[in-house]
């Protein structure tokens, strides 16, 4: 048998079936390749012993005949979502040392249905950032490098750690949350599969806040079917939160199981060309039309006209929802406190020393866009070319099933290019930001490699609650592109 | 649109984050870039479109209005900065203080 952290979740579903392994040896395997490659600094919290301890109660509950969906599978929880009892940091100073009391409904559906915690990854501080360069934590390494180059990638963002975890064979599957890509754009950097669900899919409550009428939780995995499967135990209506949609799970992993896309229409948006996309991401967009074509769907050119808007939209939205959610990090109820010589200084120190540049940033950004006389002309601005360009994708499903694109406009830079302006760093969510304004579903599946030996990924985008068709389209190309490759030494 | 040092400076004090004096004017001048492509958004006419105020077209949920939860003090007083005083030390369910430092002037 293959080394036990090659096995994909479905691989390792069946083999812990059949006693073939123990949910204890499992964990131990992977947990053996967080302590190789801690180098990465994939992981903020290392939970060795909670793993052990699941570990043990998952072979147990199995010995009982009482097996879950994700019995005895290990899996890294990205630092953003409350654990009880272990730190949760969000990536920030300011939550530094935060045991939180209670569950994030997402984990706690994961360990309902057998799943194993063996750490909390890495993150951009709140969730804020393309690179994972604003954590508190120190950046995370990308496992994949150029060829003949050895610098150090970053692994996108803001879910980097999640990602690198998987694209380093530490564990089979991760979680992560996306607000304008946070999911999509770091599964591409790490030549892995990354979904975020429809807005409303999988409950917030428990996760720390940084856009609510963006933020979704959703899964890292190496394979369609995988990412389906920890979508089906992650998902569910929460009647803790308000936003989180009555709708009964479908089969996700059946759908991911039938790559059957024949007569499926797949449309491609025409202002996705745009200029600054490298040349190869272009040629391997039209390689993807190619292959969802010899696999019998058809694609139709289709219209988004508000695209290159939903960017400057997104970076009104999400500080102004990140300023309000911000402000209860005010050194007095947990986390940070910084004295001061009255109240007002004790809470501008603490948000001065416990916040990041990139947060500090976008808190002035939304406190400026929300501030007296400024409403109307930037935050509703903002929310109606939102409606613009949720009906731009209403208009696009009527003429397809599925959308194809590009999932970011470059493969994974080096740690410190492209620094030095903010605006730079946002144009790398040029292409996830859309589907997130309008809450739809989208997946980034692996598709190649560059000239330099970089994954690059392809975005399927979906209707709002049919994630199955996208996983279908999803499976198809997975299939068709075969991509197998791994980075050196992982 | 331009944002001066007293501008950052006066939004820096709304959003209760100190920054130092030495920082504002880079600040300034990041956050000018950014409204300035932000600025792109007036291209595009939005008379008579309707705000989206939510991607989900379902209505909030109202519940009933009874207790769901319960018996869980000593939880919600774990994380008090200023520690957990509780009524009852022999049951500390049954209910207590979250201490915080002082905050009344």
């Amino acid at each position: 048998m293959a080394s036990l952290t090659d096995l994909t979740i479905a691989q390792l579903g069946t083999a812990l079936a059949k006693k073939e392994v123990s949910a204890v040896e499992v964990a131990g395997a992977h947990l053996a390749k967080l302590d190789q490659h801690r180098g990465l600094n994939a992981f903020i919290t290392e939970t060795p012993e909670k793993g052990h301890t699941m570990a043990a109660a998952s072979d147990a509950r199995r010995a009982k005949g009482e097996a879950g969906l994700l019995e005895g599978i290990p899996l890294a929880i990205k630092d953003l979502f409350c654990t009880e009892g272990v730190q949760t940091t969000a990536g920030s100073h300011i939550l530094e040392g935060f045991v939180p009391q209670y569950e994030s409904t997402v984990t706690a559906n994961l360990w309902k249905s057998g799943a194993v915690m063996v750490g909390k990854t890495n993150l951009d501080e709140f969730a804020m950032g393309s690179s994972n360069m604003t954590s508190h934590f120190g950046g995370v390494e990308n496992p994949w490098k150029r060829r003949g180059d050895n610098r150090k990638l970053v692994p996108g963002g803001s879910s980097g750690g999640s990602a690198a975890a998987v694209a380093a064979y530490m564990v089979p599957g991760s979680t992560g949350t996306d607000t304008g890509g946070s999911i999509r754009q770091p599964a591409s950097f790490c030549g892995i599969v990354g979904l975020k669900p429809t807005y409303g899919r999988c409950s917030r409550w428990g996760v720390v806040a940084f856009a609510s009428s963006l933020d979704q939780p959703g899964p890292f995995a190496r394979t369609v079917e995988d990412s389906a499967l920890l979508l089906q135990a992650m998902a569910g209506h929460d009647p803790k939160d308000s936003t989180s949609a009555p709708r009964a799970v479908p089969d996700f992993a059946a759908a991911a199981r039938n790559p059957d896309i024949r007569g499926m229409k797949v449309g491609i948006p025409t202002e996705y060309r745009v200029d600054g996309t490298s040349p190869e991401i272009v040629a391997l967009w039209s390689t993807g039309m190619e292959m969802l074509k010899a696999a019998g769907a058809q694609t139709v050119e289709v219209s988004l006209p508000h695209t290159k808007y939903a960017l400057p939209a997104y970076y009104i939205v999400a500080p102004a929802e990140c300023s309000s959610n911000l402000a209860r990090y005010d050194g007095v109820r947990f986390g940070l406190r910084v004295p001061g010589k009255d109240l007002a200084e004790m809470y501008q120190n603490t948000r001065g020393a416990g916040f990041g540049k990139e947060v500090r940033r976008r808190i002035l950004i939304g406190t400026y866009v929300l501030s007296a006389g400024y409403y109307d002309a930037y935050y509703k601005k903002a929310q109606q070319i939102r409606s613009l360009i949720a009906r731009d994708f209403s208009q696009a499903f009527e003429k397809c099933d599925v959308l194809l694109t590009p999932t970011a406009p470059t493969a994974a830079f080096a740690a410190g290019e492209k620094m030095d302006d903010p605006v730079t760093m946002y144009l790398n969510d040029m292409f996830t930001i859309p589907a997130s304004m309008a809450g739809l579903p989208g997946i980034s599946v692996p598709a190649g490699l560059d000239k330099d030996g970089l994954p690059l990924g392809l975005q399927l985008i979906g209707r709002a609650f049919d994630e199955e068709t996208m996983l279908r389209a999803a499976a198809a190309l997975e299939q068709a592109a075969a991509f197998t490759m791994r980075p050196a030494g992982y | 649109m331009a944002l001066d040092k007293d501008t950052v400076a006066r939004i820096a004090r709304l959003a209760r984050v100190n920054v130092p004096d030495e920082e504002l004017a880079p600040l300034a001048g990041e956050l000018s870039g950014i409204f300035a492509w932000i600025e792109q958004l007036n291209e595009v006419d939005t008379r008579n479109v309707e705000p989206l105020s939510s991607v989900s077209d379902v209505t909030l949920p109202l519940r009933a209005d009874k207790v769901t939860d319960g018996g869980i003090a000593a939880k919600v007083l774990a994380n008090a900065p200023g520690g957990a005083v509780y009524i009852d030390m022999s049951d500390k369910n049954a209910g207590g203080f979250f201490t915080v430092p002082k905050v009344v002037e």
